[in-house]
């Protein structure tokens, strides 16, 4: 692995390229290192290109990294993993995927992640988007999430992309068990004639069972983001969802929830708001002694965090 | 020293163009001043002013002899003026910490940003993290707000109302916060406040009224003045009541 990977792995898994758990390193349509554990085994698919991720039950405090880079121009990618998470498990799971291309073909990597969450565990999953390189080449990503939860199970799932990556599509489809928990932290910034489309819809099934996706987002320059969420409720549950957008410069945001109540139990709430940062926020900052720049920067930085 | 020379503010409204502030001429010297007066009668406007957040139609402001009249917000907070808001404002992902460090202009240590919101009455442990947004109360907002003016440590001190807000039982601990900045901060406190109790800790008071400024010295010559005119009895009832024997 080269120096450039290293940099691009360390951005989007805080890691060195070794760590004591389980990792699969993917680099330009390639494995480039894996590591099992004795509670962590990791297959490669036999009927198409991908991995199955399988966490034994009961596991507890075990961090599973699963990065993916692309740092030659002209990779077209495309991956299927499945995770597999024993009941009563309690587990991190890092993924992400870093674009260089300084080239001037088309960088495109498309995931397709399926979560199966077993009997009352508790999954953390992080994903991070990054792309950098000044060529021409379009740096695209089109990450797929299917999560389906089992009864009592608990997923977070923590996404992020700022800046980089010119065109995504993100599609998140879940179901939800009984007293079955998703939480989902959406933050996202545009710039350039960047265009970001993301797409969540949540049926929860089980009764007792809860949804709560918030997505924080930046829209800078020309770029467009849309955001659809779709929640339906279709028996005794709560489900929220929250979009909130600051949009600056010339750029457009579309922001499109959708609320089902199925159920006479069900209970519901969207939120979404979009607007240029407050005068009142930047006079504050500027009161502090900040410029107007340095104070829009504070601004969109704590909204982020 | 800071010195208004002539300000005079004029705003378009519905019935037309108003004066908002006309020919006020102060030198506010080091000490603490309170400018008091009838609601609308420009106090908040003049704190604007001072600030750089509106332009005078007219006059001049000097900070210490240089003239900063065209200088920018920015610009006038990097000379040292600060400015407590009457409402202060929230932010989505901005904690207390980082508006702390913000107005103190560098990385601060947990005691230091503790120091500052204890003299506010918050206990820096249940607040440091927090973010300034919707979740605090209109209290803890304006406690934040003036924390931030302490961190700034600036000589020129501007409050727009830091009673506005602030509970009965919290009041007598933020007079001892001003008593307290007093012989600490140095330089010019300058207080908008409608408070009989804010008014007897400052060493100059002021009256804004209807846009000019009607009076202005040492508290002892103003304030007798000022407390006997607001308790005189209304002119009309007293007529009624004479009519009515």
């Amino acid at each position: 692995m080269n120096n450039l990977e290293k940099d691009l792995l360390k951005i989007i898994a805080d890691i060195d390229g070794v760590t004591g758990g389980a990792l699969n390193i993917r680099a330009n349509g390639k494995l480039a290192e894996r590591h099992t554990t004795e509670s962590v085994d990791i297959r490669n698919k036999t009927d198409k290109d991908g991995i199955d991720i399988i966490i034994r039950p009961g596991t507890k405090g075990e961090t599973i990294h699963i990065p993916v880079i692309i740092s030659e121009s002209g990779v077209n990618d495309l991956v299927y993993n499945d995770f597999i998470i024993g009941d009563d498990c309690d587990v991190t799971i890092m993924a992400g995927c870093g674009i260089h291309n300084c080239g001037n073909e088309e960088s495109r990597h498309d995931g397709i992640h399926s979560f199966f969450v077993g009997k009352n565990a508790k999954v953390k999953y992080i994903e991070r988007h990054y792309g950098d390189g000044d060529g021409t080449g379009g740096k695209n990503m089109n990450p797929t999430t299917v999560v389906n939860i089992a009864e009592g199970g608990y997923m977070e799932m923590e996404t992020s992309q700022i800046k980089g990556i010119d065109n995504t599509s993100r599609i998140t489809r879940a179901t939800l068990g009984a007293d079955a928990t998703l939480i989902i932290r959406e933050k996202l910034m545009t710039h350039g004639t960047q265009r970001a489309d993301t797409d969540f819809s949540v049926d929860m099934n089980g009764e007792n069972s809860s949804a709560n996706v918030v997505s924080r987002s930046v829209a800078t320059d020309n770029s467009v983001q849309v955001y659809r969420s779709n929640i339906n409720g279709n028996s005794k549950c709560h489900g929220h969802t929250e979009c909130d957008a600051i949009i600056m410069g010339d750029a457009r945001v579309s922001a499109i929830p959708e609320i089902n109540a199925n159920h006479i139990d069900a209970s519901l709430i969207h939120e979404a708001a979009i607007g240029k940062i407050a005068g009142e926020q930047l006079i504050k900052l500027m009161t502090l002694g900040l410029t107007e720049k340095q104070a829009e920067e504070e601004i969109v930085n704590g909204f982020l965090k | 020293m800071l010195q208004l020379k002539n300000i005079s503010f004029s705003a378009e409204t519905e019935d037309g163009v108003k004066e908002i502030l006309k020919d006020i001429t102060m030198d506010i010297t080091d000490g603490f001043l309170a400018i008091t007066g009838p609601n609308g009668g420009g106090k908040s406007t003049l704190a604007k002013i001072i600030a750089g957040i509106i332009k005078p139609t007219s006059g001049k402001i000097l900070l210490d002899g240089e003239d900063i009249t065209d200088l920018s917000i920015t610009e006038r907070a990097q000379k040292g003026i600060s400015f407590a808001f009457q409402q202060p404002v929230r932010f989505k992902g901005i904690t207390v910490n980082d508006l702390i460090r913000l107005a103190s202009g560098k990385e601060i240590t947990m005691s230091e940003a503790c120091d500052y919101l204890s003299q506010v009455g918050l206990c820096a442990r249940d607040y440091i993290n927090r973010e300034v947004n919707a979740s605090l109360s209109g209290g803890e907002l304006k406690r934040i707000e003036i924390a931030t003016v302490l961190a700034r440590g600036t000589k020129v001190s501007l409050f727009d109302e830091p009673e506005a807000g602030i509970d009965l039982w919290s009041f007598g601990n933020l007079i001892n916060v001003f008593e307290k900045m007093h012989e600490t901060l140095g330089g010019s406190i300058i207080i908008i406040s409608h408070q009989e109790r804010i008014l007897n800790i400052a060493d100059k008071v002021a009256v804004l009224s209807a846009g000019k400024l009607k009076s202005y010295g040492n508290r002892d010559d103003i304030l007798p003045e000022l407390l006997g005119k607001t308790n005189a009895v209304c002119p009309v009832l007293t007529n009624n009541m004479k009519e009515a024997q």
